[in-house]
């Protein structure tokens, strides 16, 4: 039972900083609560035997992301915005929160109601999840043309970047 | 390799990351937050992919999950280009403040 008490632990942070990033005021402190919940995101990754994605998940979003978040923050040079914000409860945040609760409410009943399994696998083969196995699976096979489109956005994304960014055309 | 956290476990946190993201992008008025509220709901489905990876023993789930990272970087890449220009043009990140096509 460690692993799901460990799991429970690394959720609730997460979910705490979750709700920190929606409810700072300030967008650098909402990156910050970002980061940390990245990380436990990541330990949770490892919990669910996905060591490789919770590596990238370190490295990409807890890295790469968290930076550019946090240097367009300093960039733009943003302080605490939305004053009249969270102060009381305004009509936005009312119907906006109700909508997200009711949307939250119908994902887990979709799982809980239409029969996805309670019991954990019995077991994982060896390997399961680790570099090789999916650098293997995402080489062969029918996961190759995603490989490809995605390399190709992700050299469309860095050039358009560069073009909007840019202060001159 | 012994399994415990069972899916139920999983799909509860990812059904709550991903209800937290809509809260925030319903929510929040500033741009840059409503980009993390994003990344938020992207990290609560690639928690669901993950569980069921594991649950039916198949490592597709993990790839699905490594190219949606690849797909947010990228949105994260140009959506903040789009708020540096916005910022520039109009001097400000507040949804309010874009009423440009508003009739």
């Amino acid at each position: 039972m460690a692993a799901t008490a460990l799991f429970w632990v690394f959720s609730a942070v997460v979910l705490l900083c979750g709700l920190l990033v929606v409810t700072r005021r300030n967008p650098f402190e909402s990156a910050l609560a970002l980061v940390v919940a990245f990380f436990f995101l990541a330990a949770d990754f490892v919990l669910l035997d996905a060591p490789f994605v919770a590596l990238v998940q370190v490295l990409v979003y807890a890295g790469a992301v968290m930076v550019l978040f946090i240097f367009v923050i300093m960039l733009l040079n943003l302080r605490g915005e939305e004053p009249r914000l969270l102060r009381r409860v305004t009509p936005r945040v009312l119907t906006g929160s109700v909508v997200a609760v009711l949307l939250g409410c119908a994902a887990l009943s979709v799982a809980f109601l239409q029969g996805a399994p309670s019991s954990p696998p019995p077991s994982l083969p060896a390997g399961f999840g680790e570099v090789e196995t999916v650098g293997l699976a995402l080489l062969g096979g029918r996961w190759m043309v995603a490989l490809e489109a995605v390399s190709v956005l992700l050299t469309a994304a860095l050039a358009g970047a560069v073009v909007l960014a840019k202060k001159e055309v | 390799m012994k399994v415990e956290i069972s899916l139920h476990a999983v799909l509860a946190l990812s059904a709550a990351l991903f209800t937290i993201g809509v809260a925030g992008v319903l929510v929040r008025r500033n741009l840059l937050v409503v980009f993390m509220s994003v990344e938020l709901m992207l990290n609560g489905v690639n928690v669901a992919f993950v569980g069921f990876a594991r649950q039916w023993a198949d490592v597709g789930g993990h790839l699905a999950a490594l190219l949606t990272m690849a797909v947010a970087a990228s949105e994260v890449a140009v959506g903040l280009a789009l708020v540096i220009l916005l910022f520039r043009n109009r001097g400000s990140s507040d949804l309010d403040d874009l009423t440009l096509l508003r009739g």
